[in-house]
């Protein structure tokens, strides 16, 4: 790693007029991925200013609108443990890296970085969640801007996000059987006026609405709505885990699969 | 440098470190706790699992300056003060779930987390568990029946040896 | 009866040390004044080096010295320690393989510059100021393109990227091209035998120290071997004495084949702590490992297997590609050649085999040894192409691999072996029972009723161990003997310590080998410490691999106890005023036969020591002796391994529901320790069938670089297996009588898995499906039922 100092403010404000400090200054929450990027010298932050000691962005709550709201800096663990008012959302989070990831990684982590494979972009993205940040409320959909592309400024922290409970929902997560990542996971949410579908870990873009699928369940929420049904394998991801065919044809298998297991 | 302090095996400790500085180096360098270890860079193979307040996580992915104030455990301080090694311990021991040694601290960490978590595991569940500790000697065989053996589950009936 | 003696699962005593935290492994070893490596390392596959300019560098913050090729041109390269000689009779192509890159680079990895700093980041820092000048040249990938006229050279010296074209047994070629001419029936099978990363947990350390006082060398380092590491180093790279040399291997955290190689970091090491006068570490990270470890296998093969209208087998005839990579690492030749030429009869009595094996340079990591090693290879084609036979032909593969077993022994195969021992069908009953084959079609019923595929695969597999004797290897081109050494040092109150050159990095010697002792002198195990991995203790060793350590180590470890039976017998003799001849050893004590007079086992050992009572004109004092010992053939383990699958049809992911294994090792001296072994071969084999594949691109680049791409098995890709070694044929030269347990696993179980795999396609009606190469990853296992 290049060297650097680590700053530990205890509020947001404080951590933004950090940010504001240097173009070079970089957040750090759980660090599980921004850690290992450090060490190949991917990154050379002047100072990582860390959110894991700011109190106020962590937790679980609901808001008036029944809304489940979680802190930014709350960990996997704590989600798959205390977001029982959204069963598929707490059983994402149980899925995400290992035991010892989920107690140091965070959702907003996790979103800002917005890898390809993650599984929370889906469901930040299936919910139709609002992305609140330090100054704003983004809606999912203008959230998400393509491959580690978000619509978060320099210096913009996340704060919380609200997920608005569904009807029903499930995510199916196909792993990449070396880094665990997801190779296709889809996050299904049925609501009471339609179907959100969203994929992650198969697009060379990022997570993204299948919205094919979307409207299909919308009109007849059940697997066989979808029978022989596959996004096109353009602007698939094609690596060595599997070609750009194989991902579309597993988008198709597990939104079938999320939507016979919605809860 | 910037200095950091934390309790470690129920011991106050401290020292200067550099922001780039990891938890495990902190450890392994700063206080010659060598039984933390280091089997890869991408946080995946868990050689390096302590316990920060009472939670497992990958010492090699969180910054020594990040543990200020924690309680963190490590390989070393679970056996007790006069050597009598934890039922965990022993149950790796007396089932063979170990062969070189050097993913074990992480394994035994991992496990001590996980029957805190759920006393009776499952096969399953200690297979799920352990997704982020490698093994590359046991083909996990014995590591999973020493675990449901530390538990209390009767492995009688699991392939001899 | 001595408590823990032979065929006691003893606890491992190591294990208190390791559970604990309080292990001693070679990361752990700081020395006062040390000073940092850092290798800067080819990020191109193959390019000619114009220069390297350091001088920027050399005057960052922290550093020491940076060394380039040009410090160690005059040296000798790394060596390789075997000598293949081509069907045409001419030796291998052996290039140069340089400490430092000089003049070219040859692989992703290839390390341009040491830099020494006074901290591991300012090595590192210092190395990103360091510009070489490299010109591009196009990089040599693809083996049977690599051997044409005109290709690209790995090595500009070399007349082409062939290292060698080898024929076994060549005499044979003739008669084994007219029994498949005269055929009743071939089976011709094309694979690939993937290549693996080896991943020992522990990535690989060296410590060099030097005493400028007295001219002495240490080095510490992540070694299965340490004496060859000393031969090898000392000899041909640096030029210093044994005696001025000492190298340590403390606990090693696995090798699995990895780490009985000289590498050239522990040369630099050794070599640089002289030159700046303090000690120099190297610490190999993870992704350094990917590109600086020796990988394995990676061969590509065609095989045929004829028979008669009877089903026998009357023909093999083989010809692999097997990739050397860039340099010929220490063993490398001879992995393709004598450990898988020579088990190319398998289990079976084919009486025509030949084998053409066709090692090529690219531009790649150097291939050797990789738990297996040659056997794996061997294994793989013949089963599968059995298998394939069987398909073809409609019959039972578990029938027509009895119709051909070897049966009567000794028997000498057309491939240049005599196996001594085994028993075939005792295995294969054996796996039949212990894989509960008879509730297979109950537990397919379940898989289909789920919408789930399900298939069984078998497979026998034979290896060859304790590769020997000396003067045999010697003539097949090991520039090494192959025998092993003991020492044993009985104290003066009875306790003992035994120096044995094997080396353990994992497998439980410091436990077994005591019981070995224990049993021979019918005293407690605990009596007896074990000692290795320092060549300042054991007289010399060749360490530990190929399933050696008991049947060689051990064996010369017996011969040193019977040397010091027979002296102590001679001193309770004096004390007890008999003949020595008339004296027995049994549960310690020392008696004179068919009377009540006896001696204790402490007694007889203080009189060594404290001779006052001693035939001091007859006998030396003290009771040490040491032995050499060197095997008359190889020992042959043996068994037959069934792999069950369950397929998910829609997204091709295979699970691997149930795995048994039968093993016959002959005399077995920790049943827990020996199952232990097995496991871990196991979750190798399946790994490499299922999951693991080292990748490179057209150019060169690493794919698979690091645990992100590179598929380590984990708890939840395998099962619970099923193993069990009662069927025991004793292996008829070693005074143990015992045969090797450590590449067993890895070398029998990915047919079974592959052929489960095929099973389970033709069982669904994928009848197009014949093969598909490892590993069955999802996505290949779902492009195949694609069509």
């Amino acid at each position: 790693m290049y060297a650097f100092d680590i700053e530990r403010p205890a509020t947001v404000s404080d951590a933004v007029k950090l940010l504001k400090e240097s173009d070079e200054n970089q957040p750090l929450s759980g660090g599980q991925t921004l850690i290992p990027t450090l060490k190949q010298r991917l990154a050379a932050p002047e100072k990582l200013i860390s959110l894991t000691g700011i109190g106020e962005i962590k937790g679980i709550c609901e808001d008036d609108a029944g809304r489940i709201c979680i802190g930014a800096g709350t960990c996997h663990a704590d989600v798959a443990a205390g977001a029982g008012k959204y069963p598929a959302l707490a059983a994402l989070a149980a899925q995400i890296g290992d035991p010892a990831v989920r107690n140091r990684g965070t959702i907003g982590g996790s979103l800002a970085n917005n890898d390809p494979s993650a599984c929370y972009p889906s469901a930040a993205l299936g919910s139709g969640a609002v992305i609140v940040t330090n100054n704003r409320d983004i809606a999912a959909d203008d959230y998400f801007q393509g491959m580690f592309a978000t619509a978060l400024d320099e210096g913009e922290i996340i704060t919380e996000v609200k997920f608005p409970v569904p009807e029903k929902a499930c995510y199916m997560k196909f792993v990449q059987p070396a880094s665990r990542f997801a190779l296709v996971g889809v996050f299904v949410a049925k609501f009471a006026d339609g179907v959100r579908v969203a994929v992650t870990g198969a697009s060379e873009e990022g997570v993204f609405r299948w919205t094919e699928a979307e409207e299909k369940l919308s009109g007849d929420f059940s697997a066989s709505a979808l029978d022989g049904m596959s996004p096109p394998a353009d602007g698939m991801i094609s690596d060595l885990h599997g070609s750009g065919a194989y991902r579309a044809h597993l988008v198709g298998v597990m939104t079938r699969r999320a939507v016979d297991a919605a809860l | 440098m910037p200095k950091v302090s934390m309790t470690v095996n129920g011991k106050p400790a401290s020292g200067e470190v550099e922001g780039r500085t990891l938890l495990v180096e902190f450890l392994r360098d700063g206080l010659g706790l060598t039984g933390t270890h280091v089997g890869c860079d991408t946080s995946q193979c868990g050689a390096c699992v302590v316990h920060v307040d009472g939670k497992p996580v990958k010492a090699c992915t969180i910054f020594a300056a990040e543990a200020e104030g924690a309680t963190v455990t490590t390989i070393e301080g679970i056996a007790a003060e006069d050597g009598t090694m934890s039922p965990v311990q022993e149950a790796f021991q007396t089932h063979h779930g170990l062969q070189c040694g050097f993913c074990t601290p992480g394994m035994v960490m991992s496990a001590e987390s996980l029957l805190k978590e759920n006393p009776t595991p499952s096969e399953a569940e200690i297979r799920d568990y352990l997704e982020g500790n490698i093994c590359r000697c046991t083909g996990y065989h014995n590591i999973v029946k020493a675990i449901m053996a530390a538990s209390g589950q009767d492995v009688s009936k699991i392939a001899a040896e | 009866m001595p408590k823990d003696g032979i065929g006691a699962s003893t606890k491992r005593r190591e294990d208190v040390r390791f559970l604990t935290g309080n292990g001693n492994y070679t990361d752990d070893i700081n020395i006062r004044g040390q000073a940092y490596v850092h290798f800067l390392r080819s990020d191109v596959a193959h390019g000619t080096i114009n220069s390297v300019d350091t001088s920027a560098a050399a005057d960052m913050p922290g550093v020491i010295r940076i060394f380039t090729g040009e410090d160690f041109a005059e040296m000798g390269g790394i060596p390789c320690g075997w000598q293949v000689t081509d069907r045409h009779g001419a030796p291998m192509q052996e290039p140069k393989h340089p400490v430092l890159a000089h003049g070219k680079v040859r692989h992703v990895g290839d390390p341009i510059a040491a830099i020494v700093a006074e901290t591991r980041e300012q090595a590192r820092d210092a190395a990103e100021a360091i510009m070489p000048d490299i010109t591009d040249l196009p990089a040599v990938m693809d083996m049977k393109e690599a051997i044409k006229d005109g290709a690209t050279k790995v090595h500009d010296d070399l007349t082409s990227n062939l290292c060698y074209d080898w024929g076994f047994v060549e005499e044979n070629k003739g008669a084994v091209d007219e029994a498949i001419k005269n055929a009743a029936h071939v089976t011709t099978l094309e694979l690939v035998n993937n290549r693996l990363v080896p991943n020992a947990m522990e990535p690989r350390v060296a410590v060099g120290d030097y005493n400028r006082s007295t001219g002495d060398h240490t080095l510490y380092t992540t070694s299965q071997n340490p004496h060859v590491i000393r031969l090898l180093m000392g000899a041909f790279v640096l030029g210093i004495p044994e005696h001025k040399l000492r190298v340590v291997a403390p606990d090693v955290g696995g090798g699995f084949g990895s780490k009985i190689y000289h590498y050239a970091e522990e040369a630099f090491c050794t070599y640089a702590a002289k030159v700046i006068n303090r000690p120099v570490k190297w610490t190999c990270s993870r992704s350094e490992a990917f590109i600086s470890d020796a990988h394995g296998r990676d061969h590509v093969t065609k095989i045929e297997l004829a028979l008669d209208k009877d089903n026998n087998f009357t023909a093999v005839r083989t010809e692999t590609y097997a990739n050397m990579g860039a340099y010929l690492s220490t063993f490398a030749p001879s992995i393709p050649t004598w450990l898988h030429g020579t088990l190319m009869a398998g289990n079976y009595k084919t009486p025509n085999i030949y084998v053409n094996v066709k090692a090529v340079f690219t531009n790649t990591v150097p291939v050797d040894a990789y738990r297996g090693a040659g056997r794996p290879e061997a294994t793989y084609q013949l089963e599968r192409v059995i298998d394939m036979a069987a398909r073809e032909l409609g019959v039972d593969p578990i029938a027509l691999r009895r119709q051909n077993y070897i049966t009567e022994f000794p028997y000498a195969t057309p491939v240049a072996v005599e196996y001594d021992t085994g028993d075939y069908n005792a295995t294969m009953d054996k796996l039949m029972e212990i894989g509960d084959f008879a509730g297979f079609e109950a537990r397919l019923a379940e898989s289909k009723a789920r919408g789930k595929l399900r298939g069984l695969g078998v497979n026998s597999y034979i290896e060859a161990c304790g590769i020997a004797p000396s003067n045999l290897v010697g003539q097949l081109g090991a520039r090494a003997g192959l025998y092993e050494s003991a020492t044993v040092r009985v104290n003066a109150t009875g306790g003992i310590t035994v120096m044995t050159g094997s080396h353990s990095h994992g497998q439980g010697h410091e436990t077994a080998f005591p019981q070995v002792v224990a049993e021979m002198l019918g005293i407690d195990a605990s009596m007896i410490e074990i000692e290795h991995g320092d060549t300042d203790k054991a007289p010399m060793g060749m360490g530990t691999y190929g399933s050696r350590s008991i049947a060689v180590g051990g064996s010369a470890m017996v011969r040193a106890t019977e040397k010091i039976i027979a002296k102590a017998k001679k001193i309770a003799a004096h004390l007890l005023e008999a003949s020595d001849a008339d004296i027995e050893l049994k549960d310690g004590q020392f008696s004179v036969a068919g009377t009540d007079k006896s001696v204790a086992w402490g007694d007889v050992t203080l009189a060594a020591y404290v001779p006052h009572n001693y035939p001091l004109e007859d006998l030396e004092p003290g009771l040490e002796e040491t032995a050499f010992y060197d095997p008359s053939n190889f020992t042959y383990p043996s068994g037959a391994y069934a792999c069950e699958v369950e397929i998910d049809p829609e997204t091709g992911k295979v699970s691997i529901e149930r795995f048994a294994a039968a093993d016959d090792f002959g005399n077995i001296i920790n049943p827990m320790i020996v199952s232990g072994q097995v496991h871990g071969g196991l979750a190798q084999g399946i790994g490499q069938a299922m999951l693991e594949q080292c990748s490179y691109d057209s150019d060169g680049q690493l794919l698979s670089a690091s645990y992100m791409d590179y598929t380590m098995p984990r708890a939840d890709d395998v099962p619970f297996y099923q193993v069990d070694h009662s069927c025991q044929t004793p292996c008829t030269h070693n005074p143990l009588g015992v045969k090797g347990c450590g590449e067993a696993g890895a070398i029998g179980s990915p047919p079974s898995v592959v052929n489960a795999v095929v099973d389970a396609m033709q069982r669904a009606g994928h009848t197009h499906i014949t093969h598909i190469d490892m590993p069955l990853t999802p996505s290949r296992v779902w492009s195949a039922m694609q069509g």
